[in-house]
């Protein structure tokens, strides 16, 4: 077990390194660098403020620095917020991304597991058949779709619900619909099918012909061996909840960390882009640590390898 | 039946008659059994796989699967009416006055619990011990089944524990509560040869120290041979001979089971002796045919074995087939096998 | 005790009792046709409404996006002068007037955006871009990750582990960010391409949708080349494999009869299966911005252009949101449908 943290932790170390790094020469490989679009700079100012950024060395020192401060939690300051560091944006932005991303998955996994359970249990039945139907077509709709229809109907024709900001619990329910669909769908989707593989399984009989009620069974033998899938979803589920968070707080001019990279994107800031994808990656692979650590626990088979 | 008044029946089964409803028709799994088990005793069912012999048994604990249906005939076992009783009323004679034993160990148990867990939920389920007196209980199990460091046995997960390691846990959770029945759904096919002998062995000691009756399910004439009193031959979800172990053995009259006792490796065979296999495959549980089932296969098949279903030839208390010629035979040999 | 009920109940002829003949006896077996196992999985797929309505949604789509602009009598870049913002069906002026002067005007179906132009021709070539965008995708993607799978599964040994160790590093990057950064740091370094003679094509395509192709070709081979990888290496070590070498079956006979047949429909499903999730992606990143080069529209960056318009022309949006929706369910249905159809493994 320990050796598996160990390697684990190890391939994830490499990993956000590999993000670093290309992320790193990829914003170098951008002609003109960061300043270009300034308007009308002397070449002396430029080269001043080169200097000042450290962007005058030679690149593979520049890399070194940046992964030498950047291993520290600095990411440099942002070339177009003047006087703010990349880290005060990330931290004042990400909380706000956090929250809106975190209740959106707890919905997902609260609403997607019973549901996927009840359409397995009930199998062939009214219920499995609209379970199936809405999931099928809910990992169809894009996630900007979804924002843009209910903010045309809550928030524009019927005025129910706040478009923009996050200010209230209001404005939270639209954006963590918009965030929670897709993912609710899919793990639908994955706990019927996992729970109908269960199901079928040889020690649910064992369970039927010891005596145990269904609810007992259920509950005990099946959820526990069905639920399995579901945590391996977990990981992909937090880096679509991140692609949606783009969008989504784009819409909704949520100010969060996903608006901000893209905004950082369109004005091309840097240092901003650099350090929100190492962050965003970094954190990322943790969750998959953490979730691929929690994983072996549930399933005591996996222990040995 | 030699002992008298003192031998209380246990399983009455009688002109049993189930179907699987299944998207592609109804598929007739049992036509017309019968089976009959006093306290103690341990009968045979023996036959190829589909003919039945499982369904007759899950039929009797209320654990039909899914598109499986009764249709007909009484099911009676230790007094209760089963096929009366509510899902609830089973609930508490599975596992405790009937339990079962399944062909795979290695899937059988639940991989997420260990071993102490699943044997100690049936005791909870059907006694009134604490978990504390339940955990001795399953412990105590652990060393009838012939499993050494109980204690830390019940702590493993079953992936720890080795096939015939994993059978003797079913067993041990099968007779947790001393069961009057237990049922073996081919409970060796999956273990190694030596292992095999070792569980069959352990079965039949168990059954000593318990008397509990079995109902051993099985391809393999060598186990019933040497394990059950009674012996039941199905196919095609018709039980085709019935009697003793030396009636079917030494006498058998349907042609199928002579064909599978020619179907043995011997010892005694002259060297280069072929085994004489059954020709043919079963039959399509689809469409069966309108006549008797093993009439495509059979040997001495006649014209009327592939319009009519075939009667019950009697030979005795305890020994019958359902086959024409043995109809035939003795309608012309009059009472020669009486 | 001896019952003998049959005597009485049937009439019972003597040469009922004369032996069977084979013919006879053969004539009760009623065996079910053996089938292919291809025949067996189109019929299965033939019998599944669902999958087939998903065909033909699929179908009557590609027609729309790939023949009918052919000759639609709208371009989707033609700004026709003063029909700015009409709603469905609604003529500008001068098309009044045409029409009433006794011209044949072609209807604006779906009305036009604010620059004038169709917006049915526009949702039309929309959908010809996500399609294409999906299929070349996919195509890709599947022939990058199952060259790579087989390599890694066919070499095993430490080819394999190094292979397979830089799967797991591509696999557990977070995919969106760095397509959202490649499309982005590609971006510059193809327009300069494109003014190098041979590669002016890349401006019409627009560079976005190469980063895309570059980014899909880069990061979403991994999990093709994993399931290829862990088929190949089940295959190898199956034991139907192992006996048909026994039995002295030559190597590319083992390819072609067990390798393939066995393979190719998990391959089919997952392929099918990859096509809305690259939709998906490309709409994503047009509705970001990041997709196609303006004047050339796709379903994403239709709708994210018709956003600011919600409140009056709202049905700028939903046409374009529909149509995405409606294609990406139509494929997974088809792959679910195939699914069942075409992998024995994974059905239920």
């Amino acid at each position: 077990m320990l050796k598996y943290i160990a390697k684990r932790i190890g391939l994830a170390i490499i990993t956000i390194w590999v993000v670093a790094t290309i992320t790193f020469f990829l914003m170098n490989m951008v002609p003109g660098g960061p300043f270009l679009s300034e308007k009308a700079i002397s070449p002396q100012a430029q080269a001043a403020l080169e200097a000042k950024y450290g962007l005058d060395k030679p690149l593979f020192e520049q890399y070194i620095t940046y992964l030498t401060d950047a291993v520290h939690g600095d990411f440099g300051d942002s070339l177009k917020q003047r006087g703010r560091t990349v880290m005060s944006i990330i931290k004042t932005k990400f909380p706000v991304s956090a929250r809106v991303g975190g209740i959106s998955v707890l919905v997902a996994l609260c609403l997607g597991i019973p549901l996927g359970c009840i359409a397995a249990i009930r199998r062939g039945k009214f219920i499995d058949s609209f379970i199936s139907v809405v999931a099928t077509c809910g990992i169809a709709v894009p996630s900007f779709v979804i924002c843009t229809v209910l903010m045309y109907f809550f928030g524009v024709k019927l005025k129910l619900l706040p478009t923009l900001g996050l200010t209230s619990w209001k404005h939270y329910i639209m954006p963590v619909i918009a965030l929670a669909f897709y993912p609710t769908a899919y793990i639908m989707r994955l706990t019927r099918s996992s729970m109908l593989d269960v199901l079928g399984q040889d020690y649910m009989r064992t369970a039927r012909a010891k005596g145990l009620s269904q609810v007992v069974s259920i509950f005990k033998h099946a959820l526990r061996n069905a639920i399995l899938p579901v945590i391996t979803y977990v990981g992909p589920m937090l880096a679509y909840t991140l692609s949606g968070s783009f969008v989504v707080e784009k819409i909704f001019t949520i100010p969060g960390l996903g608006g901000e990279f893209i905004g950082s994107i369109t004005s091309r800031d840097y240092t901003v882009i650099m350090g929100t994808t190492i962050f965003l990656a970094t954190l990322i692979v943790v969750m998959n640590v953490i979730v691929d650590i929690v994983y072996k626990i549930v399933d005591p088979r996996i222990k040995l390898k | 039946m030699a002992e008298g008044q003192n031998v209380r029946k246990l399983v009455d089964i009688k002109n049993e008659r189930l179907s699987f409803f299944t998207p592609a028709g109804e598929v007739k799994a049992l036509n017309d059994v019968s089976i009959m088990l006093d306290e103690g005793e341990v009968l045979g069912i023996v036959g190829e796989s589909g003919s039945g012999k499982s369904v007759t048994a899950y039929s009797l604990m209320g654990l039909t699967a899914h598109p499986g249906k009764l249709l007909d005939g009484t099911l009676w076992f230790n007094g209760h009416q089963i096929e009366t009783m509510t899902e609830k009323e089973m609930r508490k004679i599975r596992g405790n006055e009937v339990s079962i034993i399944f062909q795979d160990p290695m899937t059988s148990l639940n991989p997420v619990y260990t071993i102490g867990n699943q044997i100690e939920e049936v005791i909870l389920l059907h006694t009134d011990k604490k978990r504390k007196e339940a955990h001795e209980r399953a412990k105590e199990l652990l060393e009838l089944v012939g499993i050494n460091e109980p204690e830390k046995r019940l702590k493993q997960y079953p992936h720890e524990l080795s096939g015939g390691m994993r059978q003797r846990v079913m067993i041990a959770i099968a007779l947790a509560c001393e069961p009057k029945l237990l049922i073996a759904d081919e409970p060796t096919t999956a273990l190694d040869v030596t292992i095999q002998a070792q569980i069959l062995e352990l079965m039949m000691k168990l059954k000593e120290k318990l008397g509990m009756a079995i109902i051993m399910i099985t391809h393999d004439l060598g186990v019933v041979a040497s394990m059950c009193e009674k012996i039941a031959v199905m196919y095609a979800g018709k039980i085709v001979e019935y009697g003793t172990a030396e009636d079917i053995f030494y006498h058998p009259k349907h042609q199928y089971t002579k064909g599978l006792i020619r179907s043995i490796p011997r010892l005694d065979t002259k060297e280069h002796e072929r085994l004489v296999p059954i020709e043919g495959t079963p039959v399509d549980m689809l469409n069966p045919p309108k006549g008797c089932p093993f009439a495509p296969r059979c040997e001495e098949c006649m014209k009327i074995c592939l319009r009519e279903m075939p009667p019950v030839t009697n030979f005795g208390d305890a020994h019958y087939t359902q086959c024409w010629l043995n109809q035939k035979e003795e309608m012309e040999g009059g009472t020669a096998n009486e | 005790m001896k019952q003998n009920p049959i005597s009485f109940q049937l009439k019972l002829n003597p040469e009922d009792f004369l032996p069977a003949t084979e013919e006879e006896k053969e004539s009760l077996v009623i065996m079910r046709e053996s089938v292919s196992f291809w025949k067996d999985g189109f019929r299965r797929l033939v019998k599944n409404k669902v999958a087939m309505v998903s065909i033909v949604v699929i179908l009557i789509i590609m027609v729309f996006s790939f023949i009918v602009p052919s000759f639609y009598p709208y371009s989707y870049k033609e700004q026709i002068k003063g029909a700015n913002n009409l709603k469905p069906m609604e003529y500008s002026e001068k098309e009044l007037e045409a029409i009433a002067a006794g011209e044949k005007v072609f209807p604006h179906i779906f009305g036009t955006d604010k620059l004038g132009r169709d917006y049915a021709i526009r949702v039309m070539m929309g959908s010809r871009i996500s399609l294409l965008v999906g299929l070349i995708a996919t195509a890709i993607i599947l022939v990058i990750g199952s060259a790579y799978g087989s390599i890694a599964a066919f070499f095993g040994g430490w080819v394999d582990l190094v292979m397979m160790r830089i799967v797991d590093i591509i696999y557990t990057i977070p995919d969106i960010l760095l397509i959202v950064l490649l499309s982005f740091a590609l971006h510059a370094p193809l327009e300069a391409l494109t003014s190098l003679p041979g590669f002016g094509w890349i401006r019409t395509v627009g560079e976005n949708l190469i980063s895309i192709f570059i980014v899909f070709a880069l990061l979403y081979w991994v999990g093709m080349a994993r399931m290829v990888r862990s088929q190949v290496l089940m295959l190898k070590e199956s034991e139907y494999v192992t006996a048909a070498r026994a039995l002295g079956v030559g190597n590319g006979k083992i390819i072609k009869k067990h390798l393939l047949t066995n393979c190719i429909g998990t391959l089919i499903v997952t392929t099918t299966l990859q096509i809305p999730s690259s939709i998906f992606t490309e709409s994503f990143l047009s509705f970001l911005g990041l997709g196609v080069a303006v004047p050339l529209p796709s379903l994403g960056s239709l709708a994210s252009e018709a956003i600011n318009g919600l409140n009056t022309y709202p049905y700028l949006l939903f046409i374009p949101a529909a149509l995405i929706s409606l294609i990406i369910l139509s494929f997974n249905l088809l792959g679910d449908g195939l699914r069942d159809a075409f992998d024995p493994k994974l059905k239920n």
